[in-house]
């Protein structure tokens, strides 16, 4: 990876806004499905898509990918939604989310659809997936990098605390794991539900390298991933401060669009709000 | 008499050799680890007690120490399965699968990895531990998963071979082991194939009186030695009896049906709770397809507690006795 020039960010911010468009088109075609989280993470999932992840979307099995694994199934329309402008499928097969014979289940599925990795939505079990696969990776001399997308809320399960601790027993530098700081979870604020903070010591704890990154500043966030990448002997976690509901300034920042898709007419709400750039603009952009 | 095709040990009734299933996979494991080098085993803090260590000491490098952490071991394992590794995971029943099952679920059996889950020390034979470490539902639970194969050897070389099989079967899979030394039955000759049960003894057709076709007694696990005893003395009473140990528990083998339909009644005999083990099974396979009279010899719906293996087979009725006396009643219940 190299320094990114102006351009190439707004390239990349650009991507992101097309995939928040994408999400509330297929959380509307949907009628169910999460709302805040797969619009809070559209930056970074469009920075890994666009810029870190080694990847071939006309060959989601190649043996040389990095790994990007889920924790979090239920922001999966965000992945979904980046692997079609990515090229994995047609951006027009985003419309079948949550519909019966979809690939595009309402929680990822690895044989379902190539190139989601690992089936996933009970919460906790992703990064000690990603750590197997790391370890795994590691006793082969593989030189792929292994991703671990999580929220913050399923920091609360036990099973990744275990992860937590044996990737760093393992030191597993092969390891980037990437948390969703947004603050919120289904029944309110993560502080007031279980509190996780000092989350950043409690991984330095774990012997882990730690990055806080503006989860919306793309340049940031990949000079992070390339922080990672130049670490020895210990795994990093990135963690990533975000806005849930990102972009829709009716759904930023309230927990209570954590588990719900836009009704259709809001869905026309809120194309409107992200095509004409919050108003800056007077006509949609298609 | 016993089945000749089975190649059963010359000393089954008198002083059989005696070896913990446990074993089975130590020695499996290795041969398992020799022939392919995909395998690895994880062990969450138990690799004495598991035999874990067998492989540890050859393989040193194919060996991963978890700690006690049997959800992490679920998860990671199913990460390396992911990746193309064949991992054994290892722990007691009673905590894996009993303590990760929906890690087991989500990671491992609908994401459709090869992870073997080894679950040792089932059964009220693991004896003084007491209810906590005498895992009595674990059939159960793995049976009711989709992918899942579901493995209950009946002695220690049937347990190595169980073992090596799994390593090759490129899908999840479920083996039961226990913690006690008992009877090895089978021989390095002895067939065996994931999804084949064996026919260990049947009595001579001529057997039986009034023409009363002979009692299907379908045993898994250790306990099938019992059901031996108990058919050997049976047949002196002139009861003709089939025993057949059933090692795979899912899928089940269509024999299974056809034995069970020539018999006048069926007995299952585990060491495992009654419901939704292997009495569960056999119970569902014949009411769809030929409906029989069912004896189930097994726990019946209680923990275990302290004590002797042997005096705990007694007490929660799995032992000679009480199969023949089952075997006794299903004839009398007979369709």
């Amino acid at each position: 990876m190299t320094s990114l020039s102006d351009s190439e960010i707004r390239e990349i911010e650009s991507k992101a806004q097309h995939i928040r468009e994408t999400i509330i088109e297929m959380l509307v075609a949907a009628g169910s499905g999460h709302t805040a989280g797969p619009l809070g993470m559209a930056d970074i999932f469009a920075a890994l898509y666009f810029h870190v992840l080694k990847h071939d979307p006309k060959n989601p099995n190649w043996e040389e990918r990095d790994r990007l694994l889920l924790s979090n199934g239920h922001i999966t329309p965000v992945r979904y939604a980046t692997m079609a402008h990515a090229g994995y499928f047609p951006v027009e097969e985003c419309l079948t989310l949550r519909r019966f014979g979809s690939r595009l289940q309402g929680h990822p599925e690895r044989e379902k659809l190539p190139g989601v990795e690992t089936t996933s939505g009970p919460l906790g079990s992703g990064l000690s997936q990603a750590a197997g696969y790391a370890y795994a990776a590691r006793m082969d001399g593989k030189h792929f990098r292994v991703f671990c997308a999580m929220s913050d809320g399923e920091h609360q399960e036990g099973n990744l605390w275990e992860a937590a601790m044996f990737a760093g027993k393992y030191k597993l530098s092969n390891l980037t794991a990437i948390i969703d700081r947004n603050n919120i979870q289904i029944d309110g604020m993560t502080e007031n539900i279980m509190p996780l903070e000092p989350l950043r010591e409690k991984y330095e704890a774990f012997n882990w390298h730690v990055l806080e990154v503006d989860g919306h500043n793309i340049a940031q966030f990949i000079a992070a991933c390339d922080e990672a990448y130049a670490i020895y002997e210990k795994p990093t976690v990135i963690i990533a401060h975000t806005i849930p509901g990102k972009g829709i300034k009716e759904i930023e920042r309230d927990f209570r669009w954590h588990g719900k898709p836009p009704k259709p007419e809001e869905g026309k709400k809120f194309l409107d709000e992200l095509r004409t750039m919050g108003g800056k603009i007077s006509s949609e952009h298609q | 008499m016993r089945n000749p095709d089975v190649k059963l040990a010359a000393n089954i009734f008198e002083k059989p050799e005696m070896a913990p299933t446990r074993d089975g996979f130590g020695k499996g494991s290795v041969e398992a680890g020799k022939a392919d080098p995909r395998v690895v085993v994880l062990s969450a803090d138990l690799e004495e007690s598991t035999r874990a260590e067998w492989f540890h000491k050859e393989f040193p490098e194919r060996f991963i120490e978890m700690g006690v952490a049997e959800q992490n071991m679920a998860t990671v394992a199913a990460g390396m399965a992911n990746y193309g590794k064949i991992p054994f995971i290892t722990s007691y029943a009673a905590f894996s699968p009993g303590r990760n099952w929906e890690q087991i679920r989500t990671t491992i059996a609908l994401n459709n990895v090869p992870v073997i889950v080894c679950g040792m020390h089932a059964g009220v034979s693991v004896g003084p531990d007491g209810a906590t470490h005498q895992m009595l539902e674990d059939i159960a639970l793995m049976r009711a998963m989709p992918n899942m194969t579901v493995l209950s050897p009946c002695d220690a070389e049937e347990a190595r071979k169980a073992t090596m099989a799994a390593a090759k079967r490129g899908s999840p899979v479920y083996i039961r082991f226990g913690r006690e030394k008992t009877p090895v039955m089978t021989t390095a000759d002895t067939p065996f194939e994931i999804g084949k049960a064996q026919i260990f003894w049947k009595s001579d057709p001529s057997l039986g009186k009034a023409g009363f076709p002979s009692v299907a007694v379908f045993a898994t696990g250790p306990l099938v030695h019992n059901a031996l005893l108990a058919a050997q003395q049976l047949e002196k009473e002139g009861v003709a009896v089939t025993v057949v140990n059933v090692s795979t528990i899912k899928p089940l083998d269509p024999m299974i049906l056809e034995i069970a339909k020539s018999a006048g009644a069926v007995v299952t005999v585990e060491e495992h709770q009654v419901n939704g083990g292997l009495g569960g099974a056999i119970a569902e396979l014949l009411a769809k397809n030929a409906p029989r009279h069912i004896e189930f010899v097994g726990v019946q719906d209680q923990f275990g507690q302290s004590g002797k293996p042997d005096e705990l087979i007694e007490h929660y009725q799995m032992g000679v006795s009480h199969i023949a006396a089952a075997i006794k009643s299903a004839m009398s219940q007979k369709n």
